[in-house]
């Protein structure tokens, strides 16, 4: 590994085939992960209505997702009252638990002040004071989605998690209950592994946006649901200063960790990913402390499968080639978890700089495109692409396995059901990924005919056809 | 097969083993064999021959555990690439009806496959029970007008090697011989040079790593009338009696097709290998000793000067890596002393290698390559080769698949040099995959991971509750109630 990474700059006028999602999607995701909720999105109805089908695709769910639904009068003229009438009406219909108000670049644009709106509506509107409110300044010009995400966790920490002082809380008075911030590139079936690891340590793992509670595509019993059916409990939010401890996986939510912290006085632990035997390890050291258990057997066994799976792919997976192609802190696992089995990731494409970069590992950084990571993949040579669905077409021109991961991922199913994270889930993707290599054939030996040979099928694969069906075993007629 | 035949195969003159005690075809001792029996060796020898219908006459558990083997390449003919089984069942067996059952089988197998020919491999069953597979063959190869060889190597008759060389004896016997070669193709006896017929015994094409070699034979003007087996037609096995030099090519399993072909056809022979650069120059030279043609010889020199010089290059880079890195090699026969020349060309010294299958003339050369105090493992059992590798702060061990699990169990670094290894090793080429794939175990990161304790094994025991990195809670019973209840 090399010391710091070179991070290359956006040089180009077009994005071609982008590999951005925008960071009020990604805010808009983080109160999805709340039960009860719905974000509704500052701007005019596209926003949302391109928003909704982009996570109805990945994660094929019904997706609540409201707008404030700028017009050309309002753009002009001042789309506070929009907010108002927005929440007021979410509020009459739909009674929700949480309301999350991303911005867009265009209220960002236009100046709507939007805390000034949500205090003309608490005015306006005292019978629902109840209803907790959380405006996050999230326009899609900047940032992606993991910084959207990460922004909409620390406003909702901002706005909703009382000070140690004025709520009285103190770390620790709830002995088994540890706070966990994920950032977005963890899938609900990630968060469902990381549960259950917490757990079979004797703790209480509140999960903070819980994704695997709301999306993780379960059939509920209730018909429909204008909000989000499942997800972190919102009064939870009052807990949080009386847990043992703060676990925090994803680099991208520092500042939300720093701003819980401060709040609350509650010790954290950082982790940047969960993929791979060293990042795990990270977690099973911090759930030993926190919770003063040895580490259960059936884990120690699961550590021990992933030691000799290491061992048994690493002569596939030994200096393959790979091009990744995501937010930040998903490259940034990926590229640990790569480094960690001999695997070389020669292409890093990202939509946006991240300080993680600097601890990466990497060499080189690109900010930029799919149309980036298809040049520079071509120009290097590489054995396996990971990054969203759009990489389909790329890698089919490239000749190379997609892996899919990342936002959005919707022509395969399962997606977000995907366990990268965990011994059991580093594993499976091992697995999955030395598959992947041992059917590229790598060490094939182009066969080679000699001049003199006696082999009749030579003579007869002048005709290609009928030496491909000979190849095949077809009988010849 | 009657047991005097049997004998009589495994008197073998040519073989240095006949003259010692310790025989590499010694009887199987029960409780403590390890290897194949008769039959698999006869299948492996001669299942790359692409274009023949291999039927497996037995029940199940020969065929249906040895089918579809992966290691050898084929350029083009895949036929078998399709297992091919009589299956034989209770029925069959009880009422005698094993041997209508084949004459169906070939039936069918020529019928929807037009296979150059069939080749049928005896089973233990069969033998027992005394099904005439060669009178089955006769009569199936009268009617349907296809070759159909019998391969009487049942399992019980003995161990691998032995089915090695059923295999190659049946070759000399039924097949050799049995049709010219082809005229020389015009576009190749246009370059002026004179062409000789060759043919290479025990050259298996694993991974496709002839390829490496072929274009060099070419090249000289040397055409591989037959490989025995890799990548071979059955017309191509037909014609190997026009040979003018053979090479026994790492292997001392078919060595008896080697002699037969010299008593019968007079076939000058020589043993060779094709792993590691000075190897592969030799058996070129050697080639061009034993036709004794001197322009031969003098064209071979050239080539050999180039292509050395060309992977001297080409290795540069990856001898730096492998420089001074011990390695453990144990494998059988030839490819102990192949191998080590391999090796130490890449700057590594080899600490041991296994001697088990080696003859006495294999072990002087290994002698002249590692020393007189070279480490010569007989007995390759798993501890005994930890214990050396151990001993000897051994970088990576070389040996069989078998081996891998053994290694990968005890966190050493591997490299696969048997028949199924996936990547293909000969000729000069072949060294580069090689110094690659080495590097690739050797210098993994995985090691380090799994050979490190986990990071909470020096903290324990540790004490229930203890906090050591956090401000403790204030742990009144009343709270502890409060702050234990679950969400609704």
């Amino acid at each position: 590994m090399s010391d710091v990474a070179e991070i290359i700059k956006r040089h180009k006028a077009l994005s071609v085939s982008p590999l951005k999602a925008s960071q009020t999607l990604g805010a808009a995701l983080a109160f999805l992960g709340f039960r009860g909720a719905i974000p509704m999105l500052h701007g005019s109805q596209g926003c949302t209505a391109f928003g909704k089908v982009f996570f109805v695709r990945h994660f094929r769910e019904p997706i609540p997702l409201q707008t404030t639904a700028m017009d050309q009068v309002t753009t002009i003229m001042g789309s506070e009252d929009s907010v108002i009438e927005g929440l007021r009406t979410l509020c009459e219909k739909h009674a929700p638990l949480l309301i999350g108000l991303p911005t867009t670049a265009l209220s960002e644009t236009q100046g709507s002040d939007v805390d000034m709106a949500v205090k003309e509506f608490r005015k306006q509107h005292p019978t629902f004071a109840a209803v907790p409110v959380v405006p996050v300044s999230a326009p899609d010009f900047s940032g992606c989605l993991e910084t959207g995400f990460a922004k909409a966790l620390e406003a909702i920490i901002s706005t909703l998690v009382p000070s140690a002082a004025s709520a009285g809380t103190v770390p620790g008075r709830r002995r088994r209950q540890v706070n966990v911030l994920v950032g977005s590139s963890l899938t609900p079936g990630d968060l469902e592994e990381l549960k259950e690891l917490i757990e079979q340590f004797g703790l209480r793992p509140v999960l903070l946006p819980d994704l695997s509670d709301s999306l993780d595509g379960h059939l509920g019993v209730d018909q429909f649901s204008p909000l989000t059916i499942g997800g972190a409990e919102v009064s939870e939010l009052q807990t949080l200063g009386d847990a043992r401890a703060t676990l925090v996986i994803g680099a991208s939510l520092h500042a939300a960790a720093d701003l819980l912290h401060e709040l609350t006085g509650v010790p954290d632990y950082r982790l940047d990913h969960l993929m791979g035997l060293e990042a795990v390890d990270g977690l099973m050291l911090a759930l030993h402390e926190i919770s003063g258990e040895a580490v259960p057997e059936r884990i120690e066994r699961q550590r021990a499968q992933l030691h000799d799976a290491m061992l048994d792919c690493h002569f596939m997976l030994g200096m393959s080639r790979f091009a990744l192609a995501g937010d930040p802190d998903l490259i940034h696992a990926f590229s640990e978890f790569l480094h960690g089995v001999g695997a070389e990731v020669v292409v890093a494409v990202s939509p946006v700089n991240a300080p993680v970069f600097a601890r990466s590992g990497l060499a080189e950084i690109k900010i930029g495109d799919l149309e980036d990571l298809e040049r520079s993949a071509r120009e290097r040579g590489v054995d396996l692409l990971v990054t969203n669905s759009h990489g389909v077409e790329p890698a089919r021109r490239l000749g190379r396995p997609l892996v899919r991961a990342g936002f959005p991922q919707y022509d395969l199913l399962g997606g977000y059901q995907k366990t990268w994270v965990g011994y059991r889930g580093s594993r499976q993707t091992l697995f999955d990924l030395a598959n992947l290599l041992l059917e590229l054939g790598k060490g094939e030996i182009h066969p080679y005919r000699s001049i003199y040979a006696q082999k009749p099928e030579y003579q007869e694969a002048v005709n290609h056809e009928s030496a491909e069906a000979f190849a095949a075993g077809v009988p010849r007629q | 097969m009657k047991r005097k035949d049997i004998a009589v195969l495994l008197d073998e003159p040519a073989c240095a083993y006949n003259k010692r005690s310790k025989s590499g075809c010694a009887k199987p001792k029960p409780g403590a064999t390890a290897g194949g029996c008769a039959f698999d060796g006869a299948q492996i020898a001669l299942l790359p021959i692409a274009d023949v219908a291999h039927i497996v006459h037995g029940p199940i558990a020969c065929a249906g555990s040895s089918w579809d083997n992966r290691g050898t390449r084929s350029s083009g003919a895949r036929l078998f690439r399709i297992g091919m089984t009589t299956d034989l069942t209770e029925q069959d067996v009880i009422m005698g009806r094993g041997e209508k059952r084949l004459f169906h089988s070939i039936k069918q197998a020529v019928k929807d496959h037009q296979p150059a020919a069939v080749f049928v491999y005896n089973t233990c069953v069969p033998a027992l029970i005394g099904d005439d597979i060669a009178a089955v063959c006769k009569e199936a190869e009268a009617r349907w007008g296809t070759p159909v060889v019998p391969v009487d190597a049942a399992g019980f008759y003995g161990t691998k090697n032995l089915g090695n060389r059923i295999a190659g004896e049946t070759m000399v016997r039924c097949v050799c011989g049995t049709r010219e070669p082809d005229p020389l193709p015009e576009a190749a006896s246009a370059g002026g040079i004179e062409v000789h017929d060759v043919c290479l015994i025990g050259e298996y094409n694993i991974a496709g790593e002839l390829w490496h070699v072929l274009p060099l034979l070419d090249e000289l003007g040397l055409r591989v009338l037959c490989a025995l087996s890799g990548d071979a037609r059955y017309r191509e096995v037909q014609t190997m009696h026009r040979s003018q030099a053979n090479m026994m090519v790492c292997s001392k399993a078919m060595i008896n097709v080697a002699r037969k072909l010299k008593e019968a056809f007079g076939t000058p022979w020589f043993e060779g290998s094709f792993y590691g650069v000075g190897d592969v120059s030799q058996a070129l030279r050697d080639f061009a000793r034993v036709i004794g043609d001197s322009d031969l010889a003098a064209r071979t020199e050239a080539l050999i000067e180039r292509e050395e010089a060309r992977i001297d290059l080409g290795l540069r880079p990856w001898r730096e890596r492998l420089s001074g890195k011990k390695a453990l090699l144990y494998t059988g026969g030839v490819k102990s002393w192949s191998v080590i020349a391999a090796l130490q060309d890449l700057g590594m010294e080899v600490v041991a290698t296994g001697t088990k299958k080696s003859t006495e003339e294999d072990k002087a050369r290994i002698r002249e390559l590692m020393g007189q105090d070279a480490v010569m493992i007989e007995d390759g059992n798993p501890r005994a080769l930890l214990k050396i590798v151990r001993d000897n702060n051994v970088d990576v061990l070389i040996a069989g698949g078998r081996n891998m699990y053994t290694a990968l169990k005890a966190r050493i670094p591997f490299l696969d040099i048997n028949q199924e290894r996936e990547f293909g090793y000969a000729g000069y080429v072949g060294m580069l995959e090689l110094a690659r794939q080495l590097v690739l175990t050797i210098d993994s990161p995985v090691w380090d991971a799994v050979r490190r304790p986990a990071p909470w094994a020096q903290m324990r025991p540790s004490v229930p509750g203890g906090h050591t990195m956090m401000p403790t809670g204030v742990d009144t019973p009343a709270e502890v109630a409060q702050g234990d209840v679950g969400r609704g």
